[in-house]
């Protein structure tokens, strides 16, 4: 099954090129082209209703695509002959019958490529649900039911990762615990691909982004290049003890200042240099002078804030980036 | 949730055997997802109790009353008809449960699962319908062997007893299992057109139940020749001991709920591979 010259955990391409799929009149997702590759973490970012995990349904088969192609390894997931073994994935709503044990959906699974029964325990242990794999999976937290998903992803041992929103419901511990998870699987050359819209999880666990709203690709690149490039034009943190006079003399300078706290400016469109200089000439004291980077969370409210699809009301939105009143 | 720390140090991965998907393999998978749900058992259970108890239960009834009744009740009064009284009440379980091999599967989301397991899609349905025929079939074999057995004995009170050789009885308490099974697959086809439990549920209840009494309302002359089409007339022909001018012969009308349940199941088929989930 896997050519010899890989070793046995040399996760495939997943390739999407020109993917378009449409609703009636609403475009979920819009000529959308990328790849994910393997060996390392690559986080799917957008916000609700972005199209992430329509994404991810059509590179599972489970809906078709109204154009374009979504592809592993060169192949539409449609003609994977064991597909348990090629891709392991779990979707954000749970896939899993309530009424069944966590043993028995994992055993169901199992034999329709027949995979012994060692192996669901093995699983089971390995996500660390062995105390109540005989209940029925309704009780389960959602936590639980998380790890059960990965139980199911990891049961055909395949070389391809596919996660929507894999940390909804953990607590940190589980958390850490699925992260360093991912990792690991990476690491051991898989491909691993997980959608989520909690920015500062993506930061801690993938390498690279594929950033998209409304359907459509914002970005597709590493996660230091896309706070980087949504760092440009940033703003200057300034502390001082004359902060109104400071405020006054920068304003002069037709510079955008907005105050942070008692004491603290944050200055957009001057240089740390130029804000030292205008200091100098009015003879006021700057106690701290220091250049802020977005972090990921602005990066991607300033790159997809223009494509979120419901706007939240006017007070939630996010003032870090903008004009603080 | 606490056992999480050790299990960082578990190898992900084993010796793991890969093998390919086939259709014996989803046969058992559908085995297995079968007989792990409670509902499941329940209605099986209920399928069984009906089917063998309520042919005893009316025959003592009936004899009970045997000087009181009707002499036209008397003169008419069937022996195969009477110990296979209960699938009136069976075939309720049994469409329910069919119905609910697939859309339990949609309301709570398993489908996705499934599909992703199995992305060619008919195998499962396949397996379902036959797994789940194969169980109707042989609960039900054994329920109307029962009722059969346990209400003649009960029938001799007044001597309107027959044996398993007389040959309608034969053919009577082997159709029971054979509608049974057929109307399972009737059912899982109505669940996958549907998809909706509720959905599902009306619409077999719609057809079996509903339409012969909207039949009954019609002038005489078109309920005679609507009558032996119905999906109910045309199936239980096979599991009973009287025939009428105006029903089908028991194959004969087995043979036509034969052929509605297959246009029902490859309809489903053909959606089933089209739909998103």
């Amino acid at each position: 099954m896997v050519p010899a010259a890989r070793t046995a955990h040399t996760g495939p391409m997943i390739t999407v090129e020109n993917l378009t799929k449409r609703y009636g009149e609403k475009v979920a997702v819009d000529d959308l082209s990328f790849q994910v590759k393997p060996g390392i973490v690559t986080g799917f970012l957008g916000p609700n209703g972005a199209g992430k995990s329509t994404t991810m349904r059509l590179i599972l088969g489970l809906d078709a695509p109204t154009s374009g192609s979504a592809t592993i390894d060169g192949r539409s997931y449609l003609d994977f002959e064991a597909p348990l073994h090629e891709v392991g994935a779990i979707l954000e709503a749970r896939a899993i019958h309530t009424g069944r044990s966590a043993y028995n959906h994992l055993l169901a699974l199992a034999q329709t490529h027949g995979i012994a029964r060692s192996r669901v325990n093995e699983v089971i242990e390995v996500v660390g649900l062995q105390d109540v794999a005989r209940q029925r999976v309704g009780g389960f937290s959602l936590g639980m039911g998380q790890r059960l998903g990965v139980a199911a992803a990891l049961l055909g041992d395949p070389r391809v990762l596919i996660l929507d929103e894999p940390a909804n419901g953990l607590d940190p511990e589980g958390i850490l615990w699925i992260r360093t998870l991912l990792k690991r699987l990476a690491k051991e050359g898989r491909t691993v691909f997980l959608s989520s819209h909690l920015m500062a999880e993506m930061a801690q666990t993938a390498e690279r982004l594929v950033v998209i709203g409304r359907g459509r690709l914002i970005a597709d690149t590493t996660v230091e290049e896309f706070v980087r490039r949504a760092s440009t034009g940033a703003a200057v943190r300034v502390v001082s003890p004359q902060a109104t006079a400071l405020r006054d003399a920068l304003t002069a300078k037709n510079a955008r200042v907005d105050s942070i706290e008692r004491g603290v400016l944050e200055v957009h469109g001057l240089t740390g240099q130029a804000i030292g200089e205008i200091a100098l000439a009015e003879g006021i004291v700057l106690a701290e002078l220091t250049p802020v980077q977005a972090s990921l969370e602005q990066a991607f409210m300033q790159l997809t804030g223009e494509t979120v699809e419901y706007h939240a009301a006017s007070t939630d939105e996010p003032t870090t980036l903008r004009e603080a009143a | 949730m606490s056992a999480t720390s050790a299990t960082l140090d578990t190898p992900v991965r084993a010796a793991v055997t890969r093998g390919r998907v086939t259709q014996l393999r989803v046969v058992r998978s559908e085995w297995t997802k079968l007989w792990s749900l409670r509902s499941t058992r329940w209605s099986l259970l209920a399928g069984v109790v009906a089917m063998a108890g309520l042919g005893p239960l009316i025959a003592t009834f009936q004899m009970n009353r045997w000087a009181r009744l009707d002499p036209g009740d008397r003169l008419h009064f069937n022996a195969i008809n009477t110990s296979l009284g209960g699938y009136h009440f069976a075939q309720l379980a049994i469409g329910v449960l069919g119905v609910l091999v697939l859309t339990g599967e949609y309301s709570t989301g398993q489908i996705r699962s499934t599909f992703m397991a199995v992305p060619k899609r008919l195998p499962v349905l396949w397996a379902k319908a036959g797994t789940f025929a194969a169980v109707a079939f042989v609960l039900m074999l054994i329920s109307a062997l029962v009722a059969f057995l346990a209400t003649q004995p009960i029938l001799t009170q007044h001597h309107v007893q027959t044996t398993l050789g007389h040959a309608p009885a034969l053919r009577a308490v082997i159709g029971a299992a054979l509608y049974m099974a057929v109307l399972g697959v009737f059912a899982t086809g109505l669940g996958a057109l549907v998809r909706n439990t509720a959905g599902g549920i009306s619409l077999f209840a719609g057809l079996l139940f509903v339409l012969p009494g909207v039949v009954n309302i019609l002038p005489t002359s078109m309920q005679n020749a609507i009558n032996p089409y119905l999906p109910s007339v045309a199936g239980a022909t096979i599991l009973s001991g009287t025939h009428d001018a105006h029903t089908f012969s028991a194959w004969g009308g087995f043979a036509l709920f034969c052929g509605y349940t297959a246009v029902v199941l490859l309809v489903a088929a053909v959606l089933l591979g089209r739909r998103d989930t």
